[in-house]
Parts: C-alpha cells; structure tokens; sequence
C-alpha cells in the first residue's frame, strides 16, 4: 500500500500543479461522506458517487448527461416475446480490480451477475433500494447459462427492467472477493475496500477528509477514465467549497448556494454547468376527503397559488415551474400540457361556481431540504397568503422527518402535503406509478388518488416493450393528470455545476449523479 | 494526593451510569422512528418495515434493549453503526484524535492570549487598555462562530491567500495514519513540506475554535485578579518594594488562577460543542459533525456510543482539573 501511496502522491503533486502533463488528477469537493462502498447498501446519492460511479460497472449503464441506457457489463440482450425472459450476453476480457487483500484469478463472468443479485434476494441485510424497487418480487430466477451468458426469468412483464439494471444497487461484484473476505472472516471489507471493475481503483478513505482512486488501467472502455487520479476533498459547507473552487484546491463542486450563483458565472476563473434535474416538487391535497375530492376546486386551489413568486424566492431562480408530474429532461414529458395559469379572481368564481366554502384547510411543510424543495416553511407561507386571497385560513403544520413521512401516507390525512420525487432510474413510470398509482394509495401516493382512466394508461405502459407505444401513453396519462390535478405540481430544481475553467467533457447528469470517467484536465 | 485522586475517581461511577442511561434514552425520546428515516422518501412494505425491526432488535422491550447496551457497554462493545456498518468504537477512535487535536491547539491559543491580556487588562483597571481588551473580548465571545470562520476564510484564504480554506493537510501528501494526530504524523511521514502544510491548515480552525474560551479566560482572568491585586499581602509585597511584574505574575496571577483553571476545565465542554460548527466549515474530520450526522439519521449506536465516550472524555479532562487545584492549593487536598 506504501507504494501506492507514494504514486498517488506524486501523481497528484504534479497535477495539482496543473503543469505536468505526466500524471492528472482531479479534485472533486465533494457534500458529504460516504456511508460506504457497496451501493447496494445504501440510498443516497453522495455514497453512490463514491462508489458505483468511479469504483464499479452495471450491466447496463445511463449514457451520463441522459436517461437513456448503453451496454455496460452486458454487450447485448434478448427478450422473449411475452417479456419474462431476458438473456445477456456478457462482455468478454473485463478486469476486476486488486487491492492488498485480493488479487483476482479470473475476469468478470456470469458468476458475478448471479451473486450480484442473489445475495440481495437471499441474505437478510438493508437492500433497501433492491427492495424499494420491488426487484425480489419480479425477479424470479437467475441462471449463469456459461461464462459470459446469463438468464433472468421475470415474474411479470416490466418494461422498466433494463432501466433498473443501470441502478446503483446493480452495480457488479466479484464473487471471488466475496468468498476471499468471507473466508477471511472480514465480509465488512466489501463495503471498506470495494473491488469493481469501473474506471477508477480505490485507493484509500480517510474518513470525513479525503477518498482516493486511481486510473484502472485495465479499464475495457477504450481511452477512459482520462484523469490518472481522482480525489474526493470533502466539503461540507457550500461557501467553503465556492472558496475552494476559487482557491484551485478543487476542479468541480455540487450544490452551490442559490445565492453564489450569480457570482459565480461572473467569475472567469468558474464556468457553471446548468440543466434540470430529475425531480418534482409538488402540494399533494388529500383527493379523498372533502372538498378535495372535487377536481375543480383542486384546479381552483392551483389557480390561487402563485408559482412563479415562489420559483424566485424558494428557489432563488435554481428552479423552474413544474406542470407535468415528470421533469422536462425525461422522455415522454408532454410539452402540450397547459399549466392552470396563476389567476385568484378566476379561481374564486370557480369556487363559487361549485358552491364551496373553505374556511380553513392545513399544509404541511417538510422539515428538511431537498432540490425539489429547499425551503418548505417558506413556500408554505407563501401559498397560506395566496390562499388567503380565497379567504381561506391556512394552518402550516410540521413534524419531524420520520413522522413526516409516515403520517403523510394516511389515507384520512387532514391536509394537502408538501413533498417530491427524485428519479432513480430515468423511466416516467418510477414517477407516475409510484407517487400517483392506485398500488400507491396508503404509501407514496400522497394525494390518495386511485383514478381508474390514469391508471389503465400508466399499467398498460408498465408492460409494453414498444417505445412509441409507451411514450403515446405516458402522454396521454400527463394530461389526464392535469385535468384531474391531483397535485399542484410546483417545481423542478435547476441543478448548477461550478467547474473550473481547465475541466472539459463534464455532462450534468440528469439522474443527479456525479461521473468522472469522460472528464479531463486541459493541459 | 493518591486518597484525593481515588475519591474523586469514586464520583466517576454514579456520573458514568447516569450518562449511559441518559444516552440510551436520549435518542429514544426524539421523534422519528430509524427505520423510517432510512427509507426516505421512497417508504417501505410494512413486511419490510417488520423484517428490519426485528433485525435492528427495536422489537425487544425497552429494558432488554437497554440491557443489551448496557452488558455491551461494560464489555467494551458499543455496538456497529446502522449506516457505515462499522464499530463505534472504530469510527470514534478514527476521528476524536482529530478533534482532539484542535481543541488541543484551540485552548492552548485561548490560554495563551487570553490569560495575559486578562492580567494586562487588571493591572490597567479602567484604562484605555482595559476598555479595549474586555470590549473585544466581548465582541470575540458574542461573534458566531459560523460567520466568524467565513469570515476569515474568505480574508486570509481567499483574499490574501495566506492560509488553506479546508481540511487538514493539502492533498499532496499521503501517508499512513499513525497517531491520528496530524501533526505527529506529518513529522513522521518524513515527507518535505507536510508538517508546515498541517500547520497551516491549523491555523484559522484554531482561531475560530479558540476565540470563545480566549474571551472566557480573558475576562475570568481580570476578575480574578482584580480580586487578588486588592488582597492584603499584595499591598505588603508592595511595600516590600517588590517589581510590578513579581507582584503580579507571582504573587497575583497564581493566587488568581483557581477559577481560571476551573473556567478552562468548563471550557472543554464548550470546545466540543463549539467543534460541532468548526468542524463542518473547516472540513475538520472530527467527532462533532460525526455526532450531529447521526443524530439527523437517528444512527442509535453512534449516537449512544458517541455520547458516552465524550461524557467520558470531560469527566476526565475535569479530574485532571480536579488534581491541578489540589496542585495549585494544597489546602484543596485536604478538604
């Protein structure tokens, strides 16, 4: 490991430099630490930076800067025609990293992607997005047909499949470590010291300070990663990260302050990347209790909410109007919707049409901060005084994150609710199924709202394989959504990137992931 | 001396169970239940929900997982984090040297500045120089410890270029951790440069953390001996013709220094609450942003575990204050 060290050290005294054309690294600052390094632990987006981006490969993988999927660890694969069985065809002469524990025998091969995912269906442990993703009910069984060929049996049709496989918690492992640690009688070490075959080796973890990698020099995919090193400085202030970034300690920082923004892109020194993220923020009314039960008095309550004053003081600009459930990067999204335009004289004659009073109705303001949503409490005020033009008395109401989340899900819930979405895997049905289908009633569809029209669109979508077919659907179903208004969709974040002047082929990426594999350092 | 020592040591044993059974509990009465918010925002099947609690033992009675804790405790087990998998006691050992060591440098800075100008300030009762000292003092022990670090990161680091923004040492080096003190190992790692840059990397930390004991110790100081200076036996030692700087810095400042050793013993408290703050802005690796991120991810063991080690780390730091009395005034030893 000595040596090691003493490599990366040189290599990151001359690229810090910025004048050795020897070795490069690249400095990243990142939010937060790790939770650790085996993807399919965990949840959150700082750890799978850590790990499945530069330490690990998927069998399919997200074209980063999109939500389309290219061939990771699989070349290729077939489907049978009722959509229950898919074969893959693996790539051949893949290298698995080493590290002082273990030094693999052998390349990657089926046997890796049946341990993959089996140790997840099989062994009790917090597989929560494996889980979360309903994977152990469709997959019914896996089978290595030889080496480099592997059968998935599904239970049901799922179109979103091949979209899942590109997810963190697919991320592919040596069984050969797996049973070297078991042996060993350190199984921790996976998640302490991964092995993976992706662009980048890791190196050391300094805990709460600094992540090292190094270039895998085996890497299959031709000319990549381009950086010899790649370090993770962990910053967890976001003016503490701005200033690094101006001091050149660092290349690139996620989540800068709304109010840095503007300075930074008058800054020549930073160039700041911009696209929308992946996300919605929405006011869910409870569809099941009166009068929110009425479409229209849903549509007036939108009518009343003025959402442009929120986009400039919640967001700060780092966002835009949401009016379909999905954000606009995703395939599918219906830019044909017309949003409920803000009007409150309009939306008090539609309530006097309807013959509804409301004197008093709750919303609930999310303790905690999100893309989607950095500042609840605010938006909510602002919504209680335009509300209050209807002559409605808004009562803001809090709790802490875990109750939050749980009485939210109550079906007799008093209240319309403040909350999200992030997507996980770029497919509109992880939005529309998930936060508004009928499975959801109870659970994450926090509107309760069970409407059979949408319902049959986004079921019939699930289990078709045609593309055109599921994106006329999913279309169609955005606008049954509007009309319906179950929500009011509020936002999408705008994800800024600041990066230094020298860094090139940095894509924002839409799943809100951060890849280093394609970025270089100008000479 | 040993029968001193052995009966403070005796006060040890009622602190320690009661800190074990208030960071049992502590946890446990803030709202939220762990494995909700583990699941986040894309919730759980309530089979799932059931299959985690029984593996995390939140089905067991309150007792027997106190129990549990407890004979973990006594056998030196604090339990595994939910979230990294990995001992508390690791994790804690990983990082406390590191908070250790600026809170080292934090109130050796504090005492190194502020027991002075305290004197200075008592000698100068009144005086512009006193006005100025304790005005600033204040100033320094109102300041926001948040806007305080900014500040000067963006003065020395950013405008003048003088100091790093963050961390602990500059990326170039790499080494082993021997000590987990920074310092120690830079010198050890043998590499040209790593020591200075560790240095440097101390500096404005310190400053930050430092500033509120300084005020604390300032302003302790010069009641102290403001209270000493109008003692009998300094006017005698006065008389004797004695210089100022006898009569103050031997005969005032040491008859002065009890509370200012009790002040900086309460100090310590103080400096890892303090390094909860400092620790985030500086990208300090230590065990205060540790705490609080588990606290936000109700990690139980870390938490309960984390507790009990820091309530054991002031306990000590307050019997060793406790012996330095009994150094200072033998007259304490015999009480």
């Amino acid at each position: 490991m000595k040596l090691k060290y003493v490599l990366a050290g040189a290599g990151l005294v001359s690229a810090l430099a910025l004048s050795s054309a020897m070795a490069q690294t690249l400095v990243y600052c990142s939010e937060g630490s790790p939770e650790g390094f085996d993807p399919a632990l965990y949840t959150s987006g700082t750890t799978f930076d850590a790990s499945s981006h530069p330490v690990y490969n998927q069998l399919f993988e997200f074209v980063t800067g999109t939500t389309e999927t290219q061939p990771g660890l699989a070349l290729s694969y077939d489907a049978s025609e009722d959509g229950l069985v898919y074969v893959f065809h693996l790539r051949p002469g893949v290298k698995f990293h080493a590290n002082d524990l273990f030094t693999p025998t052998r390349d990657f091969n089926a046997e890796d992607v049946v341990h993959t995912f089996m140790r997840q269906i099989e062994t009790e442990g917090s597989w929560e997005y494996f889980q979360g993703m309903g994977m152990p009910d469709l997959i019914e069984s896996i089978e290595a047909v030889d080496d480099l060929t592997v059968k998935f049996t599904l239970t049901r049709p799922e179109a979103p499949f091949i979209a899942n496989l590109a997810m963190d918690f697919a991320s592919i492992q040596s069984k050969e470590y797996f049973d070297a640690m078991a042996a060993a009688g350190t199984p921790e070490m996976i998640n302490q010291a991964p092995i993976g075959t992706g662009p980048f080796s890791f190196v050391a973890y300094q805990k709460d300070a600094v992540i090292r990698y190094e270039k895998n020099a085996d890497y299959w995919a031709e000319g990549l990663p381009k950086v010899d090193n790649l370090v993770f400085a962990i910053t967890p202030d976001a003016s503490v990260r701005y200033q690094k970034l101006q001091a050149g300690e660092c290349h690139i920082m996620p989540y800068p302050n709304p109010a840095d923004v503007q300075a930074m892109k008058d800054d020549s020194g930073i160039n700041v990347l911009e696209q929308e993220g992946l996300n919605v923020g929405y006011l869910a009314y409870n569809t099941q209790q009166a009068p929110f039960d009425n479409p229209k008095v849903r549509k007036a309550l939108n009518m009343a909410i003025d959402k442009q004053a929120i986009i400039d003081v919640v967001f700060q600009g780092s966002g835009q109007i949401a009016k379909n459930p999905i954000p606009p990067t995703m395939w599918s999204y219906n830019n044909d919707v017309v949003d409920d335009a803000y009007d409150p004289e309009a939306a008090k004659a539609m309530l006097e049409a309807e013959g509804v009073s409301i004197p008093s109705m709750k919303i609930w303001a999310m303790p905690v901060q999100r893309p989607y949503n950095p500042n609840a409490r605010r938006m909510a005020e602002l919504m209680q005084s335009d509300l209050a033009k209807l002559g409605i008395d808004v009562e803001i109401v809090t709790y802490d994150w875990g109750e939050y989340l749980e009485r939210s899900k109550a079906v007799d819930r008093d209240g319309a609710v403040l909350l999200g979405w992030t997507g996980d895997n770029g497919d509109p049905d992880n939005f529309l199924a998930v936060l508004l289908g009928c499975d959801g009633v109870g659970g994450s569809n926090r509107a309760q709202w069970c409407h059979q029209p949408f319902e049959d669109l986004i079921q019939k979508a699930k289990t078709s394989t045609d593309q055109a077919e599921r994106t006329r659907l999913y279309q169609e179903a955005q606008a049954v959504f509007k009309e319906q208004a179950p929500w009011d969709t509020i936002a999408h974040s705008v994800v800024f990137m600041p990066v230094r002047p020298e860094v090139e082929g940095y894509k924002v990426h839409p799943l809100g992931g951060h890849i280093f594999t394609e970025v270089g350092l100008a000479e | 001396m040993i029968r001193f020592f052995l009966s403070r040591l005796l006060t040890f044993v009622p602190t320690f169970i009661g800190v074990t059974v208030i960071s049992f509990a502590f946890i446990r009465v803030l709202p939220g239940d762990p494995i909700i918010v583990m699941a986040g925002e894309r919730g759980m099947t309530q089979e799932r929900y059931d299959a985690l609690v029984k593996q995390y033992g939140f089905d067991q009675p309150m007792l027997a997982q106190f129990w549990d804790y407890l004979t973990g405790v006594l056998q030196g087990d604090l339990g595994q984090s939910f979230v990294t998998k990995r001992p508390v006691w690791d994790e804690f050992f990983a990082l406390f040297p590191a908070t250790l060591e600026l809170s080292i440098c934090a109130i050796i800075f504090a005492i190194l500045i502020g027991l002075p100008a305290g004197v200075i300030a008592a000698v100068n009762r009144g005086k512009f120089f006193d006005r100025l000292l304790m005005s600033t003092a204040l100033v320094g022990y109102s300041m926001p410890i948040f806007w305080w670090a900014l500040l000067l990161i963006i003065v020395f680091s950013g405008n003048l270029g003088w100091t790093p923004v963050s961390g602990r040492i500059d990326l170039i080096y790499f080494f082993d951790s021997t000590t987990g003190f920074m310092l120690i190992d830079s010198l050890l790692s043998g590499q040209k440069g790593a020591f200075g840059s560790a240095v440097r990397h101390l500096i404005l930390p310190t400053i930050v953390l430092g500033t509120i004991p300084l005020a604390v110790i300032a302003r302790q100081t010069r009641s102290a001996m403001l209270e000493v200076l109008s003692e009998d036996y300094i006017r005698t030692a006065r008389a004797k013709g004695l210089t100022p700087f006898r009569v103050n810095a031997l005969h005032a400042l040491r008859n002065a220094l009890i509370p200012v050793v009790t002040v900086i013993g309460l100090s310590v408290g103080t400096l890892l609450a303090g390094a909860i703050l400092t620790e985030t802005i500086f990208s300090w690796p230590g065990i205060g942003k540790w705490m609080v991120d588990s606290i936000f991810r109700r990690d139980y063991p870390v938490v309960q575990g984390g507790l009990l080690l820091i309530a054991v780390m002031v306990m000590a730091v307050n019997l060793t204050v406790d012996l330095l009395y009994g150094l200072i005034n033998p007259k304490i030893r015999s009480r």
